[in-house]
């Protein structure tokens, strides 16, 4: 029945095995045929949420009610047969395996021994036809673009019964046709009597496409509201718990000679396709050069160029009026280059060595670590880790536990004391504050100003526009692999500036975009 | 050197490549449907040795060829069991308990020959039985074609008939299409609800079964004994094949066919005055080289790619 309660999770806490309490209370209701937001800021609970309601997590209190009643989800084999579908950030999809394939996997239709293929082609393009979610079926996986795959998980999730579908921020990998077509085809679905979980902070897109949202911060559910009620600074209020409009102290910025210049860059992906093309800019000392963009428009590939953890293919990178093609990643960094990754726990750290192991581990050829490069000084090492934890407030028990058992917050501040110890010229920050708490984001942000005003050059990456344009001097938008819009000064702008070249929606002239490289 | 030619140009040459390819084919598709569900069994080795073993002993003491058939295969699987368990329950690394196996395999098939035949070479001194031989009517009868595809132990034919059988579970069966999908991305296959370690399960003891005829063969066909060692690395040649083609049945037949050239290559060197050691080294170079050149070549096409 429209209108009435299908979902109801009430008084969820989750505390994970470690400790962490990743949500505290929340409560969170949806109801049939509705499209429902879940927001929150990075870190807020959301994703453990839904777990929970896919079975892949088990709530530590609290019930969860379907059509009012009460069910323990075991397993996500168990969400699906409750018709929970569940389309996840990263696709659950075999690439060499085809459309209809990866659609009848787990349910295939059979004929005797074999698949019945002709039975599976239907049932796919019946669905398809349907709901009008058109993706060519005997194509593999691996051929299609990334629209396609999210149209594939959704018809997967239809095909396998679901009628409460979870989409994990699904607009982050999509540009802005694509999610056009994927608020049109959500619709559809709505209308034709499917409930729509739509998880995203991203708070346009809330508005055009959902009914109801709830926001949760930290654990716990903040409110829910029509979505016609509220307007977006009120939800961004609630969301952040302060006004967001995160102001930072910041002195004019004094410009000095260029530390970063690359010219007509153009890097590749394994299977041959631009992920940048022919880009080119200068960032200078004394600044904060930002990068803005939708997330996999090339941000996360100019990175790896200039911190020579990816080799380019075409145009030329030079730091500090060295060019750095050939040169080895330690050659790199001692050229005062240092790096804060985008993915800290894969790249930032090594998970299971210990907080000093890891702050020292760019420096274990310095003579003050290894006396004549073959043992250890443990002691210098050990005073190293203990200036460090001081230095950058790192909070811990004991400078020898495991780096993983630390929170997001902590660890990353051991990542900047690695990589800010070095008295760094040129720093290439990207993400620096994802998924950190308030506070140490603030504590990172600072950091990042101080280098700014000593000279040395920032390049942040960042897809919090907000943090962005509280921190940046100068800005690029990259979209498509391409430079979007370049603005040289920051404090001018909102971001629904930016934000419409980061869609795609409009792109500055190549004289405004040259701009840039002067 | 024409001595060679003629000979390789010979039916009997075509006749005894197909003989030789048997006991690396088999364990090959074995191996080649352990990658595909995400296994790497490196114990291929060893369980040949086992079951070649094994099936000579059911024979000669079950008293029939079910017999040794019976405890060869049953010897395979229970080894696969023991490796499933180990790497998929246990969580233990699959190349050290494949290892494992290859090294307890060496040592336990000599121990248990002495102990039952009190010699450590052969198993000469008991009667145990072979798989026959099959002519094929009509097919026998063709001039050249005949001679080349009749009259080979059954389990050659077994090992053809395997490749598509291999191909039909792989592409046509619902069980193909689970392995395929557990091996390329376990999490997507189970966020469907298919059991991924069951699916590895099952690829194991598959493999195991095949790997134990090709075991077989070697003592009930292509000899009629048991001797140490006797496989002799054709479980490694065999993983090297899975992998050069790519765990696909026909690229696994058609590399198999490629080592087993070598193979019997050396078999035809022996009449030139070689050191014997030379020869025997031939297949393995052989195995070495080919994996050289399809590596090369896949890194030239992964360039390739990158540079257009």
């Amino acid at each position: 029945m429209p209108g009435t309660e299908i979902l109801r999770m009430e008084h969820i806490r989750k505390v994970y095995s470690n400790g962490v309490v990743a949500n505290s209370d929340i409560t969170f209701a949806v109801n049939h045929g509705e499209i429902h937001a879940l927001s929150g800021e990075n870190g807020a609970g959301k994703t453990t949420l839904m777990k929970m309601l896919f079975g892949e997590e088990q709530p530590t209190r609290g019930d969860i009610y379907i059509n009012g009643e009460k069910t323990v989800i075991a397993s996500p084999t168990a969400a699906i047969r409750m018709g929970i579908g569940m389309v996840h950030q990263h696709f659950m999809l075999v690439p060499s395996l085809t459309v209809i394939e990866n659609m009848i996997l787990g349910m295939e239709p059979r004929k005797g021994l074999i698949i019945d293929q002709k039975l599976a082609e239907r049932q796919v393009a019946e669905i398809s036809e349907k709901y009008n979610l058109i993706v060519p079926p005997h194509a593999k996986v691996q051929d299609l673009t990334v629209g396609q795959k999210q149209k594939v998980e959704i018809l997967k999730a239809l095909l396998h019964g679901a009628k409460i579908m979870i989409l994990d921020e699904p607009t982050a990998v999509l540009t802005p046709q694509e999610t056009r077509e994927l608020f049109h085809e959500l619709k559809i679905l709505r209308d034709s009597g499917y409930t729509i979980i739509f998880i995203s902070h991203k708070l346009n897109e809330v508005r055009e496409l959902c009914d109801r949202i709830t926001i949760i911060r930290r654990g716990q559910t903040m409110g829910v509201y029509d979505v016609k009620d509220v307007d977006e600074e009120e939800i961004s209020h609630l969301m952040v718990g302060r006004d967001v409009a995160l102001h930072l102290e910041k002195k004019p910025a004094h410009q000095g000679e260029a530390a970063i210049e690359v010219e007509g860059l153009t890097v590749r992906n394994i299977i041959g396709q631009k992920k940048l093309d022919g880009i080119s800019f200068r960032a200078m000392r004394g600044e904060v050069f930002g990068v803005a963009g939708v997330e996999g428009n090339g941000q996360t590939e100019l990175v790896e160029a200039l911190s020579r953890n990816m080799d380019f293919h075409g145009g030329s990178i030079r730091i500090l009026g060295k060019d750095i093609s050939g040169m080895s990643i330690r050659q790199l960094r001692a050229q005062k280059v240092s790096h804060i990754p985008e993915d800290r726990m894969t790249t930032g750290i090594a998970g299971a060595l210990s907080i000093t192991e890891n702050a020292m581990a760019d420096k274990s050829y310095n003579p003050e670590f290894c006396g004549k490069g073959t043992l250890l000084r443990k002691k210098n090492i050990k005073a190293y880790g203990q200036k460090m934890v001081e230095r950058y407030h790192i909070f811990c028990k004991d400078l020898d536990v495991a780096i993983s058992s630390l929170s997001g917050g902590n660890i990353q501040k051991v990542v900047l004391a690695r990589e800010l110890s070095s008295d760094p010229e040129v720093i290439i920050a990207d993400q620096p504050t994802r998924g950190v708490d308030v506070g140490a984001t603030e504590f990172i942000r600072k950091e990042l100003l101080r280098l700014r005003d000593e000279g040395k050059c920032v390049f942040l990456v960042s897809s919090d526009l907000n943090e962005l344009l509280g921190l940046a001097d100068r800005l690029i938008v990259l979209c498509g692999g391409k430079i979007a819009a370049y603005f040289p000064d920051t404090t001018a702008i909102t971001e629904d500036d930016v934000g419409q070249y980061m869609l795609g929606l409009d792109r500055q002239s190549e004289q405004e975009i040259a701009e840039v490289t002067k | 050197m024409s001595i060679i030619l003629q000979n390789i140009f010979s039916t009997e040459f075509v006749y005894m490549w197909i003989r030789v390819v048997t006991p690396i084919l088999l364990p090959a598709l074995g191996g080649a449907i352990c990658n595909r569900a995400g296994v790497v069994n490196l114990g291929l080795e060893g369980i040949m040795l086992l079951s070649a073993l094994a099936g000579v002993l059911g024979s000669a003491f079950g008293g029939g060829l079910l017999a040794g058939l019976a405890a060869g295969l049953g010897t395979a699987l229970l080894v696969s069991l023991v490796f499933a368990y180990f790497h998929l329950n246990l969580k233990a690394d699959a190349t050290i308990c494949g290892t494992a196996i290859n090294t307890l395999a060496s040592g336990f098939t000599v121990l248990l020959l002495f102990t039952i035949t009190g010699e450590k070479g052969t198993s000469a001194s008991l009667k145990s039985f072979s798989f026959s031989t099959v002519n094929i009517p009509l097919v026998e009868d063709i001039p050249v074609i005949g001679k080349i595809l009749s009259g080979h132990n059954l389990m050659t034919y077994v090992a053809l008939l395997a490749v598509v059988a291999v191909w039909f579970l792989l592409y046509k069966m619902p069980l193909g299409l689970r392995i395929r999908s557990v091996g390329e991305n376990p999490n997507a296959a189970s966020s469907v609800g298919v059991n991924v370690r069951r699916t590895r399960y099952i690829a194991i003891l598959l493999c195991g079964a095949l790997t134990g005829l090709g075991g077989m063969y070697m003592s009930m066909g292509y000899l009629g004994m048991f001797t140490r060692e006797m496989v002799a690395g054709r479980g490694f040649i065999a993983l090297a094949a899975a992998a050069m083609g790519q765990s696909t049945p026909i690229g696994v037949f058609l590399s198999s066919m490629l080592f087993a050239f070598f193979d019997g290559m050396s078999n035809t060197l022996q009449l030139l005055a070689l050191p014997s050691q030379f020869i025997d080294m031939l297949p393995y170079l052989a195995t070495i080289g080919g994996l050289t050149a399809y590596s090369i070549q896949r890194a030239r096409k992964a360039k390739r790619r990158l540079a257009e």
